[in-house]
């Protein structure tokens, strides 16, 4: 696909800027809070990049999910905690940091540019030509062809978690 | 990309490089999204205080302009001019930050509403889903003004309000699953069109009454007024705020209630359907009126029911709303299927008639009365059981104080 349009491209990077920047923020800040905000911001941006691969209920889902639910669920633990949202110590083990950083770092470059590096004639067209929509992705995930058994799977785990959630916080109360 | 709506008419007052007339349309697209809701708001503040004035006896702002009009525009004047006070000791870009998301959050929604025929922000496949999504937006705002004040009530507060806020989430989505489940579609112009033969009023009273519920809830007004708490909190989350970034909080939360009026009248009651709503103009007054009803009676309902506890609040959505909702998209799923299984009810309600959805509006209906009464007669059995406990437990005490 060569000819992505101008446009197209700045949104990528106007939106690859704001998930790095907010993960960068992430990493660096020493104020827990601010922290969990920046996390939401990198979020944000993923979203955005989930629009631009023609994936709007992935980016609906993921602004629902991870900013609307699991990153609130992280300020509040945060708030809870004020003496922690200021980190005094330094974690000084640089060097090691370091290196598994630049390690980590140069297995996803290779992961990711080495299949796409140079003019690779199998990236020139999509995978795929069905355009996939809503409605596809939603009959896929209870279709018998489909992945039913997956998402069925997944449903339990998450109420079987839940629940075990709810007995562990429960206190042993006579009331039951 | 085609040229269409606004960008033609960018062409046609002479801009004639492509580009140019496309991001000019879409500029005065966003602005107008965005712009409107900002003026209306100011509208929205004198209409509710005349409302609340008259349900309260009283007359109400009358001083400034023809019948108080200009109200709030004096009033928005004295907030621009105050004094923009950000807390020694608060985090300054957090607090300043969370007016603003608060505001947007609502006025986003507006970007999927069709106001008329053919004039929608952009037509999403997942309109519902982008709903739910940019209203979570609003809980951030709220935590993090509470958090970043830097203050113990507008921390309460925020928790508070975010307690309230999560739990109202989940049937305000189940509530909204029906519409999208009758439509076949989470885009707003096709649940639109899917009620051009009968509106989902009648095929989903239930749903409607849970969604009007919540999303009172979810402004945060009473009867579920937390967030503003002023015999317990002093204000809630927005104490440290003042002049302008005040008034932001305060318009979003105007407009929310207004917002939830629309999406009621969009989701439920045809949006711009109506009688020669062909013509533009006419389609939006017909949402106008629908969406002002649904308002008045949210103001109404403000005015005149007494202020729960949060223990009561929470209660109320966990062990009621909450199953009633759940229950309600079950039984809807299955009847509807059934429906479409035994070819009662057609596939695609936009190209049915009138006589081709009234036996699924009238099963759906029946369904959602039997409904009601099973609820209805549960309550009533719960609250007998209750009765009876306590007045066997003021026997025991009357007996016990005779034997002393």
């Amino acid at each position: 696909m060569a000819d992505v349009s101008f446009s197209i491209a700045l949104a990528f990077v106007i939106f690859s800027v704001i998930s790095l920047g907010g993960a960068l923020g992430v990493a660096l800040n020493r104020n827990l809070f601010r922290g969990t905000i920046w996390l939401m911001v990198s979020l944000f941006g993923a979203a955005g990049l989930y629009v631009l691969l023609s994936a709007p209920f992935l980016a609906a889902v993921q602004i629902l999910v991870y900013i609307g639910a699991i990153a609130i669920l992280f300020t509040f633990a945060v708030m809870l905690t004020r003496s922690l949202t200021q980190v005094r110590e330094r974690f000084t083990r640089v060097w090691a940091n370091l290196v598994v950083a630049v390690l980590l770092f140069v297995l996803l470059i290779i992961g990711i540019i080495w299949p796409v590096w140079g003019s690779n004639p199998d990236l020139a067209q999509p995978v795929s030509d069905v355009v996939v929509s809503t409605t596809d992705l939603g009959v896929a995930l209870v279709d018998r062809n489909g992945f039913v058994l997956p998402f069925e799977v997944a449903s339990l785990l998450l109420t079987a978690a839940m629940i075990g959630a709810i007995v562990i916080a429960r206190e042993a109360d006579d009331e039951v | 990309m085609e040229c269409v709506g606004l960008c033609e008419f960018v062409t046609s007052l002479g801009v004639s490089d492509m580009g140019l007339a496309l991001f000019l349309g879409y500029l005065i697209g966003v602005l107008l999204v965005s712009g409107v809701p900002l003026v209306t708001v100011i509208f929205l503040i004198w209409i509710e205080r005349k409302i609340a004035a008259r349900i309260q006896d009283r007359i109400g702002p009358n001083r400034v302009g023809p019948f108080g009009l200009l109200q709030t525009v004096a009033d928005l004047l004295k907030l621009l001019a105050k004094e923009d006070i950000t807390p020694a000791a608060a985090d300054r870009l957090l607090y300043n930050a969370a007016p603003i998301v608060s505001f947007a959050s609502v006025v986003l929604i507006w970007a999927v509403i069709p106001i008329a025929p053919g004039f929608v922000g952009v037509d999403l496949d997942i309109g519902a889903l982008y709903f739910v999504a940019v209203a979570s937006l609003g809980t951030l705002a709220i935590m993090t003004a509470g958090w970043a004040s830097n203050n113990k009530y507008a921390l309460l507060g925020a928790f508070r309000v975010v307690a309230l806020l999560v739990s109202y989430e989940i049937p305000l989505v189940f509530a909204l699953v029906i519409p999208v489940m009758l439509a076949g579609s989470m885009s707003m112009v096709d649940i639109i069109n899917a009620q051009s033969h009968m509106w989902f009023i009648f095929m989903a009273p239930v749903a409607m009454l849970m969604f009007a519920i919540s999303s009172q809830a979810e402004t945060g007004r009473a009867p579920f007024d937390l967030i503003e708490a002023e015999s317990e909190l002093i204000a809630g989350f927005n104490i440290e705020y003042s002049g302008m970034k005040f008034g932001m909080f305060f318009a979003a939360e105007f407009l929310h209630v207004f917002t939830n009026g629309i999406l009621i009248a969009v989701l439920f009651m045809g949006g711009y359907l109506g009688l020669f709503y062909q013509f533009p103009l006419l389609g939006f007054l017909w949402l106008g009126l629908k969406g002002g009803l649904v308002y008045f009676v949210f103001l109404w309902v403000r005015n005149t029911v007494p202020r729960m506890r949060i223990d009561q609040v929470m209660r109320f959505n966990w062990f009621f709303l909450v199953p009633v909702s759940i229950l309600n998209v079950i039984l809807t799923a299955l009847v509807l299927k059934l429906l479409q299984v035994w070819g009662i009810a057609p596939v695609n309600l936009a190209e049915s008639s009138l006589l081709g959805v009234l036996p699924m509006t009238v099963i759906l209906l029946l369904k959602d009365i039997l409904m009601i009464l099973f609820i209805l007669g549960r309550i009533s059995q719960e609250g007998r059981r209750a009765r009876l406990d306590a007045e066997r437990a003021h026997e025991q005490l009357l007996t016990a104080a005779a034997g002393d």
